[in-house]
């Protein structure tokens, strides 16, 4: 029986979600209430209720900015100024994804390379990976403040601190997801390539490596949404000049709180792309490789 | 031959020992403080080497012991030779510290041989054949930073991150205390708690499922670390901002994790279930909480590295002057880069441990999970 989409999918999410926007406006309200009812009295205005609502949800810094708010403030910031102003979000999603792709690249590449050594040398599986996995309970975050500050020291800024954070944090879940994937060919399967006088050359490129494809890019999409992270905090100390992050900063610093949340929508809106586009990715491949829908 | 290419770690470093006595003494001249036991360490090294071609016939335990002395004793005596000269190590230094390296790269090679039946010496090698591995990462990088005389600024030898540790273990331990157990202690139990009770309502009703878990795999991609500054100015600069912050991003891997593994009991044990006529609350207490175990640990180590990275985070948004996060921040802003690792190491402790009780109380639970029976 297939699965009704209208009836078991998208009613229930456009649900939740119209609850979460009710419960969102119902917030907005009761958080800038105090304040509004503050400014009204000290300017002597009665107004009726709908009025006093209304005020509450166009605040220009708001506590809690009511959807129409970010929205408006996000649609502005991205389509309606010119991509090489500083004030377009487009402007600074670019500098951050920049700087996410390029970390990701770069730890995607150097994951794999890891794990292949893993797979292959024994040595170095029994020493290196517990500390692969212990570094993984460790918070990596902490350090990028430190490598900006300290590149910065001696004149390495721009993209590539940010990048290199990125890559920290997205070289582990594929080093683990790779040694994973690598080593999922099972012995029949090992057997086989035995049988046909495979070498290792030949059994990693004709069999590991297919067998490992899936994993790779489940764990690729762990990895880039790990790498935007590390490319938005790699931005927060760097004194604010550009990206994401920054934008983030700016709007803690002066209260400018709908540019926060807006800066949060632009930021979500890259992950949900990174990681689509990602996805997208693994079917083409999936199919290439022969491939069939489960 | 073939014996040649099993050794060639140390057949490297015994080329390696005899490349380093044409480079000796290992300091250069205008060092402060020559040293002159260069001789010495290539000799230990060479012999090592040769040792390992004449028992070639014993086992690699005896190997492997040859190998950890050969390594460790001339590397120790190599990094005491630095103090007074640093930056003004010779190429012989650094010859015979990557001819030792390669020696302990050996040793591990042939511990990793090592076939054993009893479970205490293979907890031990479990143990060992890492903790070589990681010392030798803090050797190298101490050998590196003094032997060239790096910037303290740039990167700072271990030895006096571990001096800065001692010394101010007071203010560290205040910051443990803001950082950890109040931000990210609180946080993940309340974000946990929440993440759960939601799954079991969700799992309750179909359609707050099929509505939830959507939102919830796209929010687990997003960067939450993001409402960092908008939770600091709602519950302000204390650790309630950052327990705030804590609680949101542990609360979504727990609820898609809970989902998922309530869904992970077999039908036939649910209709052996039914054919007890157990109600739904009976079923999720025998069978169905049971078997998600293992899903919900998985989210509560997940969570465990999430927590600590949430609450450091925000604490780079604003924080009273006693916290982990207000720590890195400050001391990097005023150049004390001791001090930065320092917290950095009490970090990635605190979090392993963190890690390392989640992972025991996983393996006191769920004991009869395939994964930890195997042996």
């Amino acid at each position: 029986m297939k699965p009704d989409t209208l009836r078991d999918r998208i009613i229930p999410v456009l649900t939740i979600l119209l609850v979460i926007v009710t419960i969102w406006y119902v917030g907005a309200y009761f958080m800038n209430a105090p304040f509004q009812r503050d400014l009204d009295r000290r300017g002597n205005v009665t107004s009726t209720t709908m009025e006093f609502i209304g005020k509450t949800m166009s605040q220009p810094k708001p506590i809690l900015p009511a959807p129409h708010q970010v929205v408006s403030n996000f649609v502005e910031n991205t389509f309606m100024r010119s991509v090489t102003s500083n004030r377009s979000l487009v402007y600074h999603a670019w500098v951050t994804l920049s700087s996410t792709v390029a970390g990701f690249t770069f730890g995607t590449l150097l994951g794999i390379l890891i794990a292949v050594g893993i797979v292959h040398v024994k040595a170095l599986d029994r020493s290196l990976m517990p500390w692969i996995i212990a570094s993984q309970t460790i918070p990596i975050l902490a350090i990028a403040p430190m490598v900006i500050v300290v590149l910065g020291a001696i004149n390495i800024t721009g993209l590539i601190p940010k990048a290199i954070i990125s890559t920290y944090l997205s070289f582990f879940p594929v080093a683990v997801g790779m040694v994973k994937g690598l080593r999922s060919p099972e012995l029949i399967q090992l057997d086989l390539m035995r049988t046909y006088h495979a070498s290792a050359a030949q059994t990693f490129w004709k069999l590991r490596v297919p067998a490992s494809i899936p994993f790779l890019f489940t764990s690729m999409k762990v990895a880039i949404a790990a790498s935007l992270v590390g490319a938005i905090v790699g931005e927060l100390p760097t004194g604010a000049v550009a990206g994401i992050g920054s934008k983030l900063l700016a709007g803690a610093y002066y209260s400018q709180t709908i540019d926060i949340w807006s800066a949060l929508i632009a930021g979500s809106v890259l992950a949900a792309l990174l990681v689509t586009i990602v996805g997208i990715i693994a079917k083409i491949v999936d199919r290439a490789m022969g491939g069939r829908p489960a | 031959m073939k014996r040649l290419v099993r050794h060639w770690q140390s057949l490297l470093a015994g080329i390696l020992a005899v490349a380093a006595l044409t480079r000796l003494p290992l300091t250069l001249p205008e060092a402060a403080n020559p040293v002159g036991n260069g001789m010495t360490i290539a000799a230990i090294l060479v012999v090592v080497v040769v040792l390992m071609q004449a028992i070639e016939e014993s086992g690699p335990a005896l190997r492997a012991v040859v190998l950890f002395l050969g390594a460790h004793i001339p590397a120790a005596m190599l990094l005491s030779g630095v103090a007074g000269n640093e930056g003004y190590m010779s190429a012989g230094f650094f010859l015979l510290i990557a001819a030792s390296w390669l020696l302990a790269w050996a040793s591990v090679s042939e511990l990793s041989q090592i076939e054993t039946r009893s479970t205490g010496l293979g907890w031990l090698l479990k143990l060992l054949i890492p903790a070589i591995f990681g010392a030798w990462l803090l050797i190298i990088w101490e050998a590196i930073t003094r032997g060239f005389g790096i910037p303290f600024i740039l990167l700072p030898p271990p030895s006096s991150i571990g001096t800065r540790i001692a010394g101010s273990v007071a203010i560290l331990w205040a910051d443990v205390q803001q950082t950890i157990f109040k931000a990210v202690l609180i946080g993940y139990i309340v974000g946990c708690a929440s993440g759960f009770v939601v799954a079991i309502l969700a799992d309750r009703f179909a359609f707050l499922r099929r509505g939830l878990i959507p939102i919830g795999n796209m929010v687990s991609a997003l960067p939450i670390i993001g409402v960092a500054p908008i939770m600091v100015m709602w519950f302000g600069f204390d650790w309630h901002s950052k327990a705030a912050v804590v609680i949101i991003m542990t609360f979504f891997p727990m609820l898609v994790n809970t989902v998922a593994g309530l869904a992970a009991s077999g039908a036939m044990e649910r209709d052996l279930m039914r054919s007890y006529a157990s109600d739904y609350w009976q079923t999720l207490m025998k069978l169905r909480l049971p078997a998600a175990m293992p899903f919900i640990f998985n989210a509560l180590k997940i969570n465990s590295t999430l927590a600590l990275i949430g609450a450091i985070v925000a604490e780079f948004f604003g924080t009273p002057i006693v916290g982990m996060g207000f720590r890195i921040s400050t001391e990097i802003g005023r150049m004390n880069v001791d001090m930065v690792w320092a917290e950095i190491a009490v970090a990635a402790l605190a979090g392993s441990v963190f890690y390392g009780v989640v992972a025991l109380l996983e393996r006191a639970t769920t004991f009869w999970h395939p994964s930890n029976r195997g042996g």
